[in-house]
C-alpha cells in the first residue's frame, strides 16, 4: 500500500514537473528582458504595443460573435435532436467531430475555392465578408466543444418532460427554448463558450490564411522577430485560457440543481 | 341526457405498423373525475397524451366542451396536466413554477402573485413560494406541480400515474388531497393509474384498459362486483377462480371438482358439458355454513395464516384453491391445516367468466 503511494507521488511529481519546469522557465525567461534583473519590461512592452491591442481586440471580438453563432445553432439543433431525433444523434456527434480531423488548413483553402469573389456567396470579396467567414470558420472548429458542453447539458435534464409541461402550459417554442432550456443548460452552454474563447484567442491558421489582424497571426508574428515578448505573450495567452478554465468551474456551482435530486 | 365535456370519440393510435389503441370511446361529464386504469402498455398513457396533444390520433376525434380540438397544439388546448416525474422547471422559484402558465398567458404581475398565493393555500404550502424545486420532497414537488396545473384555471386537468413515484404512505395522502381538490374546483379530470386501490377508491367512473381497448366503462362499484370481462375481474380486486363443468345448461347446474353447484340464471349461451371459469371475490366467501348463503362446497384446509386481526385460510377443492379471510376470535383457535372443512357463499356473488 505504501510503496503503491509512493510511486503515484513520484509519477505525479513527473507529471507535474513536465508541465510546470517549461511554465516556470518561460515565466522567467520573460522577466529578464532587463540585464541582470527581473522586471516586468516585456509585459509592460507588449502590453503598451498598439498592434497587441487591436489584435486582441479584434479576437475578443471575432471571439464574441463566434459564441453567438455557436449558440444560435448548437442549442437549438442539440434540443430537437435529443427531443424529436434521438436516432440521428451518433450521426450529428460524428459531424460534430470532423473539425478535430479535418485540419483547419484543408477548411480554410475549401472557404477560399467556395467563397471567392467569383463565387455565387462572394465572402472574400470584401473586409466584412471575410470577417463573418472567420467567424462561421471558428463556429466549425468550436463546434465539438460547444455540441458536446450542451448534450451534456441537456443529458442533465428531462428535455421531453419539461418541454411539454411548458407545452401544456401555454408557452410557445421560443418560450421554452428560452425560459425553460436554455436557463437549465447556460452553465453547460457557458462552459462551450469559454472553451470557444480560448480557441478563438489562440487560432492561427485560419486568420492567417484568410490574412486577418488576429492575436494568433501576432503572436506569431512577434515570436519571429523578438526575444522576451513572445514569451511574455505566451505567459499572457497561457493566463487568459486559465482565467477561461477557472470560471467555467466557478460558473458551474450555479448550476440549477435538478428537481429529480434525491433529498 | 347532457352534453358530455369531454368526449373521446373513436380514437385509434398506430405507431407504424403497431396500433397501441383501438376504437377507444369515452364521454366524460363536466367535474367528473375518471380513471384510466389498466396494466402497462395497455395504452392509457397514450389516450392521455391524445388528449392532452402530444400525440395525434390516427383516427377519431377528441371534444371538449363542444369543439374538436383533435388537431390543435397543446397550448392551445387549456389543458393542465401533472407528469409522473413531476417536471417542475428546476431553475424556477416554486412561485415562478406555479406562475409560468399564468405568465405566459400575459396576466398582470400583481394577479400572477395573487393566484400563486390562492394555490399554494390551496395545496396547503404557503411558506414555500421561494423554495427551488431540489429543496422539496417528492410528494411537495407533486402538490406544486398539480397548483401549477390548475393555476391557469384550465378546462381539464390530466393526471400521469402522478402518485407512481413517490412512497406508499404519501401516496395515500395525495390522492385524497387530489380528489379533495378536484372536488372543491369541480374540474373535469382523467387519472392514469395501474393501481387499483388508487382508481377504485377516488374515481366517480373507472375505464378499465386492455390491449389499447377500454374493457369496461363503469362506478368503481361496477368495475369491482360485476366486471364485465375475464380480464377486469382478474385485474382488479382478488379473485378465486374455479374451473367448472355445465352439467345442466337448462337448470344451471355446474360441476366443480366432484359437487354441483346452482348457479341459476347465470349460464346464458352455454350448453351442457361446456368448462367455464368461475369467480369469487374473497369476501363473498365464509368458512363454514352460514345463514344466507345458498351455495357451499367441501374442500381441505391446506394453509392457514395468522395475521393479528385477520386469518387468511386457503381451502383446497380438487385442484382448485380458494382463499379466504375471517376476523380473528379468542375464543377460537384458528382451523388446522389438513382439516376438511365446507366453504359457503351465494350463488349471486359467483362470476361467470367469459
Amino acid at each position: 500500500m505504501k510503496a503503491g503511494r509512493f510511486w503515484a507521488w513520484v509519477v505525479f511529481a513527473l507529471g507535474a514537473a513536465y508541465f510546470f519546469i517549461p511554465l516556470i522557465a518561460t515565466v522567467e525567461f520573460s522577466m529578464r528582458m532587463r540585464r541582470g534583473a527581473y522586471s516586468f519590461d516585456a509585459y509592460k512592452v507588449v502590453l503598451g504595443d498598439a498592434r497587441f491591442q487591436a489584435t486582441f481586440g479584434y479576437s475578443v471580438l471575432a471571439a464574441v460573435f463566434t459564441i453567438i453563432l455557436g449558440v444560435l445553432i448548437v442549442v437549438p439543433a442539440a434540443y430537437w435532436i435529443r427531443l424529436r431525433l434521438p436516432q440521428l444523434r451518433p450521426i450529428v456527434e460524428f459531424i460534430t467531430l470532423l473539425p478535430l480531423v479535418i485540419p483547419a488548413i484543408v477548411i480554410v483553402f475549401g472557404y477560399i475555392r467556395m467563397y471567392g469573389s467569383n463565387s455565387p456567396l462572394p465572402f472574400l470579396a470584401t473586409d466584412t465578408g471575410t470577417n463573418a467567414l472567420l467567424v462561421i470558420g471558428y463556429a466549425t472548429l468550436s463546434l465539438p466543444y460547444m455540441y458536446r458542453a450542451v448534450d451534456t447539458g441537456l443529458r442533465t435534464i428531462d428535455v421531453r418532460t419539461l418541454t411539454e409541461a411548458a407545452q401544456i402550459l401555454g408557452a410557445g417554442w421560443g418560450t421554452i427554448v428560452t425560459r425553460v432550456i436554455l436557463p437549465n443548460v447556460l452553465i453547460a452552454v457557458l462552459s462551450g463558450a469559454f472553451l470557444t474563447f480560448a480557441i478563438v484567442i489562440g487560432e492561427f491558421t485560419m486568420a492567417s490564411l484568410l490574412n486577418r489582424p488576429a492575436f494568433g497571426p501576432y503572436l506569431q508574428n512577434i515570436g519571429a522577430n523578438r526575444a522576451y515578448e513572445p514569451a511574455a505573450l505566451a505567459i499572457i495567452a497561457f493566463a487568459i485560457t486559465w482565467g477561461c478554465m477557472s470560471l467555467i468551474q466557478i460558473l458551474s456551482r450555479f448550476a440549477p440543481k435538478s428537481a429529480n435530486r434525491p433529498n | 341526457m347532457a352534453e358530455p365535456f369531454l368526449s373521446i370519440q373513436h380514437v385509434r393510435k398506430s405507431f407504424g405498423a403497431t396500433t397501441v389503441v383501438e376504437d377507444f370511446n369515452l364521454d366524460v361529464e363536466p367535474g367528473e373525475f375518471v380513471s384510466f386504469l389498466g396494466p402497462s402498455g395497455c395504452g392509457k398513457t397514450t389516450v392521455l397524451r391524445m388528449v392532452a396533444g402530444f400525440e395525434e390520433p390516427s383516427a377519431g376525434k377528441i371534444v371538449v366542451a363542444g369543439k374538436d380540438i383533435t388537431r390543435l397544439k397543446p397550448n392551445q388546448r387549456n389543458v393542465g396536466m401533472v407528469f409522473q416525474a413531476y417536471a417542475l422547471f428546476p431553475n424556477l422559484t416554486v412561485a415562478q413554477n406555479i406562475g409560468f402558465g399564468l405568465k405566459v398567458a400575459g396576466m398582470p404581475k400583481a394577479d400572477i402573485d395573487a393566484r400563486v398565493a390562492e394555490m399554494l393555500g390551496i395545496i396547503k404550502l404557503p411558506q414555500m413560494a421561494d423554495r427551488y424545486p431540489y429543496q422539496l420532497s417528492g410528494g411537495q414537488q407533486q402538490r406544486i406541480a398539480l397548483a401549477r396545473a390548475i393555476a391557469p384555471k384550465p378546462k381539464l386537468l390530466l393526471l400521469d400515474e402522478p402518485l407512481s413515484a413517490l412512497d406508499a404512505k404519501v401516496r395515500v395522502s395525495l390522492r385524497e388531497e387530489i380528489r379533495s381538490i378536484q372536488k372543491k374546483l369541480g374540474i373535469t379530470t382523467i387519472f392514469v393509474t395501474h393501481d387499483q386501490e388508487e382508481a377504485l377508491s377516488i374515481s366517480d367512473r373507472i375505464a378499465v384498459m386492455y390491449g389499447g381497448k377500454a374493457e369496461q366503462v363503469g362506478t368503481p362499484f361496477e368495475i369491482y362486483n360485476r366486471p364485465a370481462t375475464k380480464f377486469v375481474a382478474n385485474f382488479v380486486g382478488t379473485l378465486n377462480v374455479l374451473e367448472g363443468k355445465v352439467t345442466d345448461a337448462a337448470a344451471g347446474t355446474v360441476q366443480v371438482n366432484t359437487q354441483e353447484v346452482s348457479l341459476k340464471g347465470k349460464l346464458n349461451g352455454s350448453k351442457s358439458g361446456d368448462t367455464l371459469s368461475l369467480a369469487l371475490r374473497p369476501e363473498a366467501i365464509s368458512l363454514g355454513r352460514q345463514p344466507g348463503r345458498d351455495s357451499s362446497l367441501i374442500g381441505e384446509i391446506s394453509e392457514v395464516h395468522f395475521l393479528g386481526s385477520v386469518i387468511r385460510v386457503r381451502v383446497g377443492i380438487g385442484g382448485n384453491t380458494v382463499s379466504l379471510d375471517t376476523f380473528n376470535n379468542s375464543a377460537t383457535p384458528p382451523p388446522a391445516v389438513g382439516e376438511k372443512a365446507e366453504i359457503s357463499f351465494s350463488s349471486g356473488d359467483m362470476l361467470v367468466l367469459h
